[in-house]
């Protein structure tokens, strides 16, 4: 166990959303964890609430939203706290990077005001100490002219250029864990390559980062450990490298197995059949079972609870596929590669 | 041409049919959820049921009173009365001994009913011009936007007093001259929401399907837009019985012996000193129709706004 | 050697940008400058490139939802007067579209039937609507959505779903050229997947050419026989799929490539870059 005190701290948490056709469970008894100096990425697909889960601590739900459970941060806690509470760990504490640098940005304010705002409101910094590090860290983001970027609009920024200054401008309040939801979605390959180094740069730095996505080859490049959600739920928890060479969950496996990738040329992608539960929706057993090949009657009567292996890895499934991963690592060895 | 129509007109039995197939999911109405928000709103129902109050009393009310609209009563004392339950006045007498029960719910049916029908029209033409102008772009929306910027600049009041003047103090040309402004706004609020939507990809498809200009508007355009056209109408009848008011106040609106809620209340600010009931009455009625009006145009915003899902 | 369905000739397009006072030029960016490729009957043509490379705009020409500024397209030999509508009628049938975003590029005001109804009544000789509705009801099963979603709308459909209603909409009148403009791009992993799948059997079961346009490389890798690169409206390369794949000429074609997020490669990296740390 490290001796690392815990950044941040997820608890059972349960995210519950009132809608006109009864209560949604969107997340349902989640436990992560995360600390300094690492990358955590929580994999899952639409409706598996992945960005719920980090929405809830942040008090960023919907106003139909209900989060149940605890979320620490640095071992206080902030689940459900006042706006005040909130704000004093937003910024310096914990930054959020969402999916639309679009979003993010206000459209009608200069870049270099709504980078500086946050920080001279608070009185953190003077105005031109603010401005200072407004420009290193548009240079840190790979912006280049800063000084000429800082009087100009979100709309004279492209896509990829627009979530650097929103990293950037999150990064503002020197905050010790930085969480991104989908931060390279609709972004070019060059772009996301750059993206992604600067968050492993910032990784390196001691900052600890959640990074919150679809996109396995992202994951790959970055992620010190993978959190893996289905249906709300988590399915696998692990180390990064032996979710890639080993997942234990069919879910997982399928996941990484479905990927196409550059240097294999075959006739069919792997797929799973079937599509994700409707977020909310009410399952007997494993959300996972309809879908699944190595499906038993158990799995549809009983849900799979997250159980901790010897390895320190977890995973929530009836049948995890041990010895099959034995085979599957000899084929990633002999697959000929570009 | 033909051939479109008799193509289409399969296509919508075809597509009924897949409506009633068993198989398939019983069909959503679109309006029907829409009206299960709406149902949802307070403000909306209650304003909904003071609406239909309002409206069957002006149909119905009169019919419950011995007097009409314009027999003077001279059976009475005094020219004016107040209201009073004893008698036969519910609502008093004006000036000239008239009943102001049954002149009260005449002048409101007259007042909704040209509200109504000058909305429809400004409806009908605006969304027309407005869908085209927008679906089009390029010059034609130039043109046809110009063409609505120069007709707003006119000095709407003298525009409908020389008509008046010239044609006389007919109802059909009060509605007429009414929705012939409205239609106006109508048609600036649907050019936009049709450009918009010019460029979404549905409507791109439509194109790639080979489906001629006229087609996409009515089957993509307009039923797109209906939600805001429905809001902005339900807003757009009560800014047309305040004109009408507006215009009776002054003289030119409906002629006797029919009168409208903007009559009764011109009518009833001369006597306002001695005869205040011949004011409040038709006020009280005016302000709560354009009240509930104003409140349905609202819970009618809300409900049809789909990203309320 | 088939001839070519679809061949393109230095065509350029360009986009009005709007003024940014009345007494400016109108500004206006070239789009597409000078390509010149064609798509063989049987060998799905893959368009890559980044964002602003014009790839879209290539689409939307072809389909006539663009105008070119200089060259000729030309569809089975004949010119293609893309700014005519009654010409284009003659060949709607022939070229369909599936576009990024699924829930777009359905009408939200129209059930999933019903969309797909619209392009038999559009593109077809005039069928009765009991035969009409069998069509409907047979392309929902060739792309492997449920009869019973018939009557929802796109906004209670998931968006695999949409796109594959997108993806009947198109194929029911059987065209010989698809364009998949991003077709996969909005979609989650394991969705991209199946309609990747299906997007191939139905190209093999119907006979139909893929136009395939997209900045994923691997899926291309997977779905065309034929690849272009583009970029920022010009075109740099133009061959195999193999050829483009394993060497390719151009620099930027190279820099994509390496580009590409590979688990295995990055793990790799990681692997090498934690054991050289300090």
């Amino acid at each position: 166990m490290s001796l690392q005190s815990h950044l941040l701290d997820i608890r059972d948490l349960t995210v519950d959303f009132a809608t006109p056709q009864g209560s949604l469970r969107a997340v349902r008894g989640v436990s992560l964890q995360v600390v300094q100096g690492e990358c955590l990425a929580v994999v899952g697909e639409s409706g598996s609430g992945k960005s719920q889960t980090f929405l809830a601590g942040l008090g960023l739900l919907a106003g139909n939203g209900k989060a149940h459970g605890s979320v620490r941060y640095q071992g206080s806690e902030i689940l459900s706290q006042g706006e005040a509470a909130l704000n004093a760990v937003r910024g310096p504490g914990i930054a959020f990077v969402s999916q639309d640098p679009m979003n993010a940005l206000t459209p009608h304010l200069k870049i270099g005001q709504q980078m500086t705002e946050a920080v001279v409101d608070r009185g953190t910094l003077s105005p031109a100490r603010a401005r200072e590090r407004a420009l290193e860290l548009l240079r840190f983001v790979g912006i280049n002219e800063p000084e000429e970027r800082l009087s100009q609009y979100p709309h004279e920024f492209s896509g990829g250029m627009r979530q650097r200054v929103a990293i950037a401008m999150a990064l503002m309040p020197r905050p010790q864990l930085l969480i991104a939801d989908e931060p390279t979605t609709a972004l070019d390959v060059t772009v996301q390559a750059r993206i992604v180094a600067l968050l492993a740069a910032l990784r390196d730095d001691g900052l600890g980062v959640v990074l919150i996505t679809h996109d396995l080859g992202v994951v790959a490049g970055l992620a010190d450990r993978v959190a893996v959600m289905y249906a709300g739920r988590l399915v696998e928890v692990g180390p990064a490298a032996d979710f890639f060479s080993a997942p234990l969950h069919p879910y997982a496996a399928a996941l990484r197995d479905s990927v196409p990738r550059l240097g294999v040329k075959t006739s069919r992608l792997q797929t799973i059949d079937g599509q994700p539960p409707r977020p909310g929706e009410m399952l007997a057993g494993c959300a996972f079972a309809p879908r699944c090949r190595h499906a038993q009657a158990v799995c549809r009567t009983l849900i799979p609870s997250l159980q901790v292996l010897e390895s320190g890895r977890e995973v929530a499934c009836h049948f995890p596929l041990a010895r099959a991963t034995a085979a599957i690592v000899a084929d990633f060895a002999s697959e000929s590669v570009r | 041409m033909a051939g479109w129509t008799r193509e289409f007109a399969m296509n919508e039995q075809a597509q009924a049919s897949i409506g009633l197939d068993e198989d398939a999911d019983r069909a959503v109405s679109l309006w029907g959820e829409a009206l299960g928000r709406l149902l949802g709103n307070r403000a909306a129902i209650i304003s909904l049921i003071l609406l239909a109050v309002l409206l069957l009393a002006s149909v119905f009310a009169p019919l419950i009173s011995p007097h009409t609209i314009d027999a003077v009563d001279w059976s009475l004392g005094s020219l004016a009365t107040p209201p009073s339950f004893r008698g036969s006045h519910w609502f008093g007498t004006d000036a000239n001994g008239r009943d102001l029960f049954v002149r009260v719910w005449a002048g409101t049916r007259v007042s909704l009913l040209v509200a109504i029908l000058a909305t429809l029209v400004s409806v009908v033409i605006g969304v027309g011009w407005g869908a085209t102008a927008g679906y089009f772009g390029g010059r034609t929306d130039h043109l046809m936007m110009r063409f609505v910027d120069v007709l707003y600049a006119l000095p709407y009041m003298f525009f409908v007093i020389i008509l008046t003047v010239v044609f006389g103090r007919s109802l059909w040309l009060i509605f007429l001259a009414l929705g012939a402004v409205g239609w106006l706004t109508m048609a600036r609020i649907v050019r936009g929401q049709a450009l918009s939507l010019r460029r979404k990809e549905f409507v791109e498809a439509a194109e790639v399907l080979g489906l001629p200009p006229w087609r996409i508007i009515q089957r993509h355009i307009v039923p797109n837009v209906m939600g805001t056209v429905i809001v902005y109408a339900t807003l757009t009848v009560p800014q047309v019985i305040l004109f009408e008011s507006f215009l009776s106040f002054l003289g030119l609106g409906v002629q006797e012996p029919l009168t409208s809620l903007g009559r009764l209340v011109a009518e009833g600010a001369t006597e306002m000193e001695t005869a205040p009931w011949l004011l409040i009455v038709p006020s009280v009625v005016l302000a709560t129709l354009l009240l509930c009006l104003n409140f349905i145009g609202d819970g009618l915003r809300d409900a049809l706004d789909p990203r309320q899902v | 050697m088939s001839a070519p369905l679809l061949e393109v000739s230095h065509l350029s397009v360009r986009y009005a940008l709007g003024r940014t006072s009345p007494w400016n030029q109108q500004r206006s960016v070239l789009a597409l400058s000078d390509i010149s490729l064609s798509v063989i009957e049987g060998r799905s043509l893959g368009v890559v490139g980044e964002s602003g490379s014009g790839k879209s705009t290539l689409a939307r020409a072809v389909l006539g939802l663009a105008q070119p500024e200089a060259g000729e397209i030309r569809w089975c030999g004949r010119p293609l007067q893309t700014g005519d509508r009654r010409a284009m009628q003659a060949v709607r049938r022939d070229i369909q579209v599936i576009f990024q975003d699924p829930f777009g590029s359905l009408d939200p005001r129209m059930t999933a039937g019903a969309s797909v109804m619209e392009a038999i009544a559009a593109l077809d000789r005039p069928v009765a609507p009991d035969e009409a509705r069998e069509r409907v009801r047979c392309a929902f099963s060739e792309v492997g959505l449920d009869w019973g979603i018939a009557n929802r709308y796109p906004h209670q459909l998931s968006g695999g779903q949409c796109q594959r209603v997108a993806i009947a909409r198109a194929t029911v009148v059987r065209p010989r050229l698809l364009i998949c403009d991003e077709a996969v791009s909005a979609l989650d992993v394991s969705i991209q997947a199946q309609v990747v799948n299906l997007l191939r059997d139905l190209a093999e079961q119907h006979a139909m050419t893929l136009l395939f346009i997209s900045h994923n490389l691997a899926v291309v890798r997977h779905i065309c026989v034929d690849v272009a690169v583009l970029r920022a409206g010009r075109l740099l390369e133009f061959a195999s799929s193999e050829t483009v794949f394993t060497a390719p000429t151009d620099p930027y074609t190279r820099d994509l490539l390496d580009a590409v997020p590979d688990p295995e490669a990055a793990l790799r990296r990681r692997a090498r870059h934690e054991a050289a740390r300090p």
